[in-house]
Formats: C-alpha cells, sequence, structure tokens
C-alpha cells in the first residue's frame, strides 16, 4: 500500500518536473542556451493566473493556460531579441546574464504582487479526489499529470507535423544548411524561443495547483528542470520524460524511507543523476546517425 | 547571372581570397578549380552569404546582393549544394526536401517530383532518415534539396567528392541534364576530365586569387594542367 502511495506521489512530483523541463528541452535541448531566467518565466505564469483570478474567478487556472502561454511566451521573445542572442556559442556569460535577469525579475515581481506569498483558488471541479481502494488521488494531481501527457503530445505533433516544427528541427541539426535551404533561421531562434518560455507558463500555472505563488517559486524548479533536460538527452523529448518521472519516484521514495525526507531526497536525486551522467555523459537518448558517429 | 567583383574574404586575420573576379553568364557551366585549400569553397560560402566578404561585391541576377541574407539569395533564385554532402540527418529524405521547399515562397510542388526524376532512387528512400543513408546517396538529397526551390543557378562545391563511382556518373548526368535544360552553374570540381566533360569555360584559382580563366578548351593546355597539379 505504501509503495503504491508513493508511487502516485511520484508520478505527480514527476508531472510537475515535465512540466518546467518541457521548455528547456526548445531553448536548452535545442538550442543549447543556459537560460537561468526560466524559472522565473515560470513565476510569470503562475503569477498570470493570480491576476486573471478577479476576471476568472474559479477557473483562473484554466483561462490562466493560454494567457500564461502567451505572456512567458513574450518574455522569453524579449529576452532572446534583446540578450541571448548577443551571446550565441557563449554558455557562461548566457548563464551569468540570464542569472541576473532572474533576480531582476524576481525583484520586479516583489514590487508588484509583494513579497509574500499569494493564494489561486482552485476551480470547484478540482477539489476533492479518487478513491482507489484506500489510496486517494487528488484531482489536482490528475488535472496536472493530464495538462504535462497533453503537451508532450502537442509537442510531438508540433516537431512531427508542422511546417514550423520540422523547419526548428532543420535549424537544430544544420544550421547552415538550413539558411542555404532558404530558412530563415533567426526567426526560427525567435519561435524555438517563445515556445520553450510559453511552456514554462503552463507549468507556473500548473504550480498554482499544488502550492502559493511567491516570487522565487520558479527558481525552486530550475535547477531540477535542467537536471531532467540533462538526464534525459538534450533536446529528446522522450528522455525528458522518463527522467521526470524516474527523478520523481525516485525523490517520493527516498523521501518515504528516510527521517529527513526533503533535503536527503534531493541529494540522492543529485547523486543518482551526477552518476549517471559519469556512465552515459551523453543522457538517456542521443542523436545518432551515421553523419555523427 | 553572377558577377563577382574583387572580393576579398577573410577568416579573422587570415585572408583567403585577394581580390577574386568570376562571372557565369545566363545558362552556362563554370567550372572552378585549383588545388585543395586555395579558397573555393570560401568563394561559394561568400557567393551565398555564409561568410561577408571584407570588400568586394557580388552580383546575381542583375541585382547587387553583396550584403543581401543568406536565406534570401536562396530565396530569389540562388541554389547551393556544400560540400560534403551535407543533410538533416534526422529528418527523413521526404522531410529534407520539404524543409526546403516550404522555405521557397515560389516552389512548386512538381519541382519535387522533377528532383526526384533525376535521381529515381531516392524515391524509395523517401521515409529513411537522411543520416542513415549512404554518402552517394546523402549528395544525390543533397542536390535534389537545393532543386526543389526551383532555383535559377546552382552552386555545387566537390559533388563528386568522395562519392563511390557508380554514383559519380549518375551525378554527372544530373548536372548535364540541368545544364541542358538552362539552369545557371558553378561547379567545384578536382577531377579534370569530368570539367572537360562538362564546362563551358573554366577559372582557376590559386592561393586565393584567379591565374588563369578561359573557354572549356583551353583547359586540354599543358600550362593549365601543371596548375591544377598536386
Ligand atoms: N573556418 C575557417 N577558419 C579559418 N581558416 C579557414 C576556414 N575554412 C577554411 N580556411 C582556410 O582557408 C583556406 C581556403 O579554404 P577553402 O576555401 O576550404 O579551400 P578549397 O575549398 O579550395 O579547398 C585554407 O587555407 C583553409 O585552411
Ligand atoms: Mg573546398
Amino acid at each position: 500500500m505504501g509503495a503504491l502511495n508513493q508511487l502516485v506521489i511520484g508520478a505527480s512530483i514527476g508531472a510537475v518536473l515535465l512540466l518546467a523541463a518541457l521548455g528547456l528541452t526548445f531553448t536548452f535541448g535545442q538550442m543549447g542556451v543556459i537560460n537561468m531566467a526560466h524559472g522565473e518565466f515560470i513565476m510569470a505564469g503562475a503569477y498570470t493566473a493570480y491576476v486573471l483570478q478577479p476576471l476568472a474567478g474559479g477557473q483562473a487556472v484554466l483561462a490562466a493556460l493560454p494567457v500564461a502561454f502567451v505572456v512567458a511566451g513574450l518574455l522569453g521573445l524579449v529576452l532572446e531579441r534583446v540578450l541571448i542572442r548577443r551571446f550565441y556559442g557563449r554558455p557562461l556569460d548566457t548563464l551569468l546574464l540570464t542569472f541576473g535577469v532572474s533576480l531582476i525579475l524576481q525583484q520586479l515581481a516583489r514590487d508588484i504582487f509583494g513579497a509574500p506569498n499569494v493564494q489561486v483558488r482552485a476551480p470547484g471541479w478540482l477539489t476533492g479526489g479518487v478513491d482507489l481502494g484506500g489510496l486517494r488521488i487528488p484531482y489536482n494531481r490528475i488535472f496536472i499529470l493530464v495538462l504535462a501527457v497533453g503537451c508532450v503530445v502537442g509537442i510531438s505533433w508540433y516537431l512531427a507535423r508542422l511546417k514550423q516544427g520540422r523547419r526548428m528541427r532543420a535549424v537544430m541539426q544544420n544550421r547552415q544548411l538550413a539558411a542555404v535551404s532558404g530558412v530563415a533561421t533567426e526567426r526560427v531562434d525567435q519561435l524555438t524561443f517563445f515556445v520553450g518560455s510559453g511552456l514554462a507558463g503552463l507549468a507556473g500555472v500548473a504550480l498554482t495547483l499544488i502550492g502559493p505563488v511567491g516570487p522565487t517559486l520558479g527558481s525552486a524548479y530550475i535547477v531540477d528542470a535542467f537536471l531532467v533536460v540533462v538526464a534525459g538527452g538534450l533536446g529528446q523529448l522522450r528522455g525528458a520524460v522518463i527522467a521526470a518521472f524516474t527523478l520523481g519516484v525516485l525523490n517520493s521514495f527516498v523521501e518515504f524511507w528516510t527521517a529527513n525526507g526533503a533535503s536527503f531526497a534531493k541529494v540522492v536525486v543529485f547523486a543518482v543523476v551526477i552518476g549517471f551522467l559519469q556512465v552515459r555523459p551523453q543522457g538517456m537518448f542521443v542523436l545518432r546517425s551515421r553523419a555523427l558517429s | 547571372m553572377l558577377e563577382v567583383g574583387g572580393l576579398h574574404v577573410s577568416y579573422g586575420r587570415a585572408q583567403v581570397l585577394f581580390g577574386v573576379d568570376l562571372s557565369a553568364p545566363s545558362g552556362s557551366l563554370v567550372c572552378l578549380m585549383g588545388r585543395n585549400g586555395v579558397g573555393k569553397t570560401t568563394l561559394l560560402k561568400a557567393v551565398t552569404g555564409v561568410l561577408a566578404p571584407r570588400s568586394g561585391t557580388v552580383r546575381f541576377d542583375g541585382r547587387d546582393v553583396t550584403r543581401m541574407r543568406t536565406h534570401e539569395r536562396v530565396r530569389r533564385g540562388l541554389g547551393y549544394v556544400p560540400q560534403g554532402h551535407e543533410t538533416f540527418p534526422q529528418l527523413t529524405v521526404a522531410e529534407n526536401l520539404q524543409v526546403a521547399r516550404e522555405a521557397a515562397p515560389g516552389a512548386r510542388r512538381s519541382a519535387t517530383d522533377d528532383a526526384l526524376d533525376l535521381f529515381p532512387a531516392l524515391g524509395a528512400l523517401m521515409k529513411r532518415r537522411a543520416g542513415f543513408l549512404s554518402g552517394g546517396q546523402q549528395q544525390q538529397l543533397a542536390i535534389a534539396r537545393a532543386l526543389v526551390t526551383e532555383p535559377r543557378m546552382l552552386l555545387l562545391d566537390e559533388p563528386t567528392e568522395g562519392i563511390q563511382p557508380s554514383i559519380v556518373q549518375q551525378i554527372e548526368e544530373a548536372i548535364g541534364r540541368l545544364h541542358a535544360s538552362g539552369l545557371t552553374i558553378l561547379l567545384v570540381e578536382q577531377y579534370l576530365d569530368l570539367a572537360l566533360r562538362l564546362a563551358d569555360r573554366f577559372v582557376i584559382l590559386d592561393a586565393g586569387e584567379v591565374v588563369r580563366s578561359g573557354d572549356a578548351e583551353q583547359l586540354r593546355d599543358e600550362s593549365v594542367r601543371a596548375l591544377l597539379a598536386v
């Protein structure tokens, strides 16, 4: 019973991790940009739901999903245009710069919304949960899981079937060849950043369902999100999915088995990822082809 | 169709091209030759805008394109097949062609059929990932990829280099057919025999400068051969 319970909790932690990391599979995985402000895009998504609350009332979470996607996406687009594009190929500079941006955005949130946490009310239909033979799964956790799965399906479809997705993959695989094939690569970079940042906004909305919203909401997830992308293999959606759920379940079990849970679980998860990367530095999945091998 | 004037190109401090002039009249096939490392690839990259020249001009189709961005030159009809049979390795053959065609606003759907007519072998490989093709198949795909944008001029950088002989022959035939159909072609080629069979005109580079140019007939000259010997 206990194990099953932890498995469910783990899956729900995994879904949150996955949502936080999905956007990074675009900006970090595909473009190689270490954007430390990604966490603040998550935070911006969460505050979007809070801002919409007076208008949309109990349905703020639903209404916020598309709005947060656009808000966070635009923030990402501005960041890419104004700063990041000047530092392509210089990961360390990008890391420091975007870290600075993340601090500025946190302070901005404090100035606008105040330092104390705020709360977004969940819609009525998300209170309660299902009982599975003594095991209770809250609806809001199921909603997050469904949202994460929906995002993964949507992204796969976008990358495989849409003109824009195909173009994005082409640019990431061979930028120069894409340019000489007539692709406007800068436009593709902008779109990639918009979509990746927009996904962070969705993650932020989801997070309002499981906790309060504060200026540092995103920074709590940023490291784990990067871990998921690195462990999964850069830019590999399938790898990110497996890594997120593995880390989620691992987290929940370690927390369950040890006395002072949370922080120890973090240490164990870190150790496991670092150990794993010693054995497989390229992550779970890699781009494989004759051209690269 | 293409006129290059006084082109100087460098990589950082290392200058590679020193005032290169070259012209390819409409419908001609010009063969650009010279030993390894003399700057042939660099010249093509400057023509397509992958590299920005330090000075000089590139005119394409009566228009100064020296400062125009690469993808815009391609959309105006400048097709380019880089050296080394490059593809998008994780995309299928069909997707490789699709990406290029979708990027060219005016290109007809039937352009893909025409390209596949030229390289029928690709037809059976449409669902395969390009990274898993042989070098020769990748080169055919690379040329087809440039053709689906319906270019008015094609730049080919050593399309037969390191390719199995059976496919070299197919590629040579394809280039001949494209030339016969009126396409202007600038071909970088190391094999003198192949150049003699295909070219109308030739240009020989040495150490970043044009040292000889003329009609294909003059390629038979001994002194010209000396410039190409390793
Ligand atoms: N990316 C680069 N950076 C610095 N030097 C380069 C680069 N690419 C080529 N070169 C140099 O420029 C010269 C011309 O190269 P290239 O145009 O490739 O010659 P070719 O195509 O005629 O063999 C060579 O000396 C080469 O070493
Ligand atoms: Mg070369």
